[in-house]
């Protein structure tokens, strides 16, 4: 029988496996380590306008995802405004309507921002070229300053910081002096670049800064060198490229902001910074869902706290495997460690393995009483049961008395599990003696601790939960320690003497 | 006190992870364990191939059945009370003989008749089963076991474990109960066991708690000597196993009676590594030699091949003249 297949499937699971993971690490930028902390900006966008008594509609550019910014949340706040989303290819946008308003309004835009380490530029359609038409004698100005700036420049990008060098307060010339007086600044500059075959356009985009408020955008110019080859440049400074603390607000040439049936509108913007735990951060991703980004987090909180805890049985299970196959550990049931693990986890490990000691001594104690009473097996173990409850609220009731809140963890043991435990050590002792008590009762105990090690690692608690391609590599790796062959640990030590002569 | 993988390796010692995947995994069908897993089925099954085992007394079905205990074993010297679905010796209650109202196990302690009540009671509840499921249990008649032997074991009766391979035995050992094990035959309580010769039945070597051994702790009696009688019917009777129950690696428990010769007591379809420490000697290479026969020989043929290749000198026989062979055990009786 070839063992193809089987590797096959393993090297599957393996790959299938790391690459979810590292897929949701860098599309999703969830951090390896628990650690990490994530800056957060949350900022608020103000739209005040008076209204005139007739319809109003108002229409606000809004922030996309881009380079160093993950959209996590919006809100907004608009009383009696009805509210919807557009998307199109120039950006999204939010519109509010209103059929009949009067007076002041304030209509409220909140985003919060994570700031990521993807520093990877979003692709842009480059936009059209467009017809620039000057008067006399503006044209001749903006010949002669187009011509200046061409001959000392290579291409797009040397050529737009040349331009906006004229413009700068020390450079500049008769000719800019002249064409400033029609056009504001930004405007003025994207004419000249398109006139002279650059593709160009103004962008809005807010300056982060903690705690300031009353903020307005401030004007940036994108200039196109090609396709998806594009650059930002600081209209004033002539500076190129985006500054960290830059958040473009609009980008598709459109107006920021558009109110009709209101006059005086204007959009001011407030920010804070918060620091945040990576992991909380993830969490609040606003998660489109998809097949490739299968996440838990989708899911009710309740339900994702019993998952995080179901997503740590395969690692106890891994240990449980890796003990009984590579090191030859007996232990008393097969998972049985890993339930008395997952006990552990909710008691903590000194009052969990004092409880269990306690509780399974006292239960054979008693066990070895029943059994002289002569009763059916089912019965017994029953029995056993309820004393199991008898002994857990005995014991929860003298701690708390003598002031050990600890001691009423030890109800999260699962009942069965005690009671089998008490029934099979007993058996175990009646048949084979203290000694293999000892042995397998120690053997779990050594296997649930070190599962409960591995399973409340902060670490792997954080790996297992949010990188679900975790459970495939764990898969993969039980499958492979399936097919091992080889000596356990504790077998070189028992067949030793065989070796002796 | 730890053995380098390589050392192992050398002298073919198989592993647990090796024996689970590479024999049990390979040649056992999962299919055909409830054969060997229910005694009572290996006995139905044995008695149609014609290999003789303990002759059965009774069984117990049902708990009220229990009432009718007494009446069973009436009349009956020794008996052994067994749960059928039973695994490692677990639950096997031993009789040695009835003294009025008591009952006198072989280390002479006394019991009642309600503490086999519970003991019976216990196993049809599915205390000593695989997985706890519901049992049955049997009452099989005390084998008598060779006297001869008796010399050699301490309370309990001395049962020979031999490995069947494609239905040619392996290797074969002997487990003598000891005070240490409690009467009990399992190495790991203390046993004493003996590795024996595939090709006449004599002593190899002997261990306890995995430690050379040259004679009996309690008896005192020197292993070198031992020889098993009647050993080419009983190698016969393990090999049949094979055809019996169709499971490729199969550790036959087998048990010698004064009057009726060798007999299987028991199947086991996952047998341990212990013999190996018994033999001195690693599984492997014998285990490899099978693996390259063609299939489809008979019993005699395979017990002879294993024989011609598996012989091996005692490594106790040099300090110890070469005992005589005994007369044929069935004439004896």
């Amino acid at each position: 029988m070839s063992r193809l297949p089987f590797y096959l499937i393993v090297g599957l699971l393996m790959v299938v496996g790391i690459g979810m993971s590292v897929h949701r690490h860098v599309q999703f930028e969830v951090p390896w380590t628990q650690g990490e902390q994530r800056t957060i900006w949350e900022v608020e966008a103000i739209i005040d306008f008076t209204a005139l008594g007739d319809p109003v509609r108002v229409d606000l550019a809004l922030p996309q995802h881009q380079r160093g910014y993950r959209l996590l949340t919006e809100n907004t706040a608009s009383p009696g405004y009805g509210l919807s989303f557009l998307q199109d290819e120039t950006g999204r946008r939010a519109q509010w309507s209103i059929r009949e308003a009067a007076g002041s309004q304030q209509l409220y835009y909140s985003a919060r921002l994570l700031v990521t380490e993807d520093r990877r530029q979003r692709e842009l359609p480059v936009p059209p070229l467009r017809e620039v038409i000057w008067e006399r004698p503006y044209d001749t100005a903006a010949a002669q300053v187009i011509e200046r700036a061409w001959t000392r420049s290579a291409d797009p990008y040397t050529f737009a910081r040349e331009l906006i060098h004229d413009f700068s307060e020390d450079r500049q010339g008769e000719n800019a002096r002249l064409l400033l007086t029609q056009f504001d600044r930004s405007t003025l500059l994207v004419r000249l670049l398109n006139q002279a075959g650059v593709p160009a356009r103004e962008a809005s985009g807010l300056l982060l800064e903690d705690g300031r408020r009353r903020q307005t955008l401030t004007p940036w110019i994108q200039v196109f060198a090609g396709e998806d080859n594009w650059s930002i440049f600081n209209p004033t400074t002539g500076q190129q490229g985006q500054p960290e603390n830059l958040l473009l607000w609009e980008s598709g040439g459109r107006a920021v902001l558009e109110v009709q049936g209101g006059t005086n509108s204007r959009v001011t913007f407030s920010m804070l910074s918060r620091n945040q735990p990576a992991a909380a951060a993830v969490r609040s991703q606003l998660a489109d869902d998809t097949l490739l980004n299968f996440s838990i987090h989708s899911l009710p909180l309740e339900e994702q706290a019993l998952f995080q805890t179901i997503l740590l049985i395969p690692i106890g299970a891994l240990v449980v495997v890796f003990l009984r196959i590579m090191v030859g550990i007996k232990t008393s049931g097969t998972f049985m460690p890993v339930l008395i693990a997952l006990a552990f986890i909710q008691t903590t490990l000194p009052t969990g393995l004092i409880g269990f000691l306690l509780i399974v001594a006292v239960g054979l104690v008693i066990r070895n009483y029943l059994s002289y009473l002569n009763l059916l097996l089912v019965a017994r173990v029953s029995a056993v049961i309820i004393t199991v409850i008898a002994i857990i609220s005995i014991f929860s009731v003298l701690s708390y008395r003598v002031g050990l809140n600890a001691g009423l963890t030890i109800t999260f043991f699962p009942m069965i599990i005690l009671a089998w435990t008490i029934e099979r050590m007993s058996i175990l002792w009646e048949e084979e003696g203290p000694k293999e008590v000892l042995i397998q009762g120690g053997g779990s105990l050594v296997t649930a601790v070190l599962a409960y090690l591995a399973m409340n690692n902060p670490w792997i608690r954080h790996i297992t939960f949010n990188f679900l391609g975790v459970q495939l590599i764990i898969m993969s790796l039980i499958l492979l320690l399936g097919n091992y062959t080889g000596y356990r640990l504790l077998e070189l030590r028992r067949f030793k003497p065989v070796t002796e002569d | 006190m730890w053995a380098r993988p390589s050392q192992l390796l050398e002298r073919g010692i198989i592993g647990m992870n090796r024996r689970n995947i590479r024999y049990i995994g390979r040649y056992n069908d999962r299919r055909l364990y409830p054969l060997v897993d229910d005694k009572l089925q290996t006995k139905l099954l044995a008695e149609r191939y014609g290999i003789t085992t303990p002759a059965l007394i009774s069984t117990v079905t049902t708990q009220f059945g229990i009432k009718q205990l007494q009446k069973m074993v009436a009349g009956h010297e020794g008996f052994v009370i067994k749960p059928a679905k039973g695994s490692g010796g677990k639950g096997i209650l031993v009789i040695d003989r009835i003294d009025g109202d008591g009952f006198i196990k072989p280390s002479g302690v006394r019991l009642e008749l309600k503490d086999l009540e519970r003991h019976v009671s216990n196993i049809l509840s599915g205390l000593y089963s695989l997985g706890g499921t519901p049992d049955v249990a049997m009452i099989e008649a005390l084998i008598n076991f060779d006297e001869h032997l008796s010399e050699y074991t301490y309370e309990g009766v001395p049962d020979i474990r031999v490995i069947i391979f494609q239905g040619y035995p392996v290797m074969a050992m002997m487990r003598l109960s000891t005070a240490a094990s409690d009467g009990k035959a399992n190495l790991h309580q203390g046993a004493v066991g003996v590795g024996l010769d595939i090709a006449s039945g004599t002593a190899v070597r002997g261990v306890q708690f995995d430690r050379p051994r040259r004679e009996h702790p309690d008896t005192g009696h020197e292993l070198a000597s031992l020889l098993i009688p009647d050993w080419q019917n009983l190698l016969e009777l393990a090999a049949g196993c094979f055809e019996m129950t169709g499971l490729g690696y199969l550790g036959t428990d087998m048990v010698i009676d004064r009057n009726r010769g060798p007999m299987l007591l028991e199947l086991n379809a996952r047998p341990g590594l212990a013999i190996q420490m018994a033999n001195g000697e690693g599984l492997r290479s014998r285990l490899d030699l099978i693996e390259k026969q063609p299939a489809g020989l008979g019993v005699a043929e395979r017990v002879a091949f294993a024989q011609l290749h598996f012989a091996r000198c005692g490594e106790l026989k040099n300090m110890a003249p070469r005992p005589q062979p005994l007369a044929a055990p069935l004439s004896s009786a």
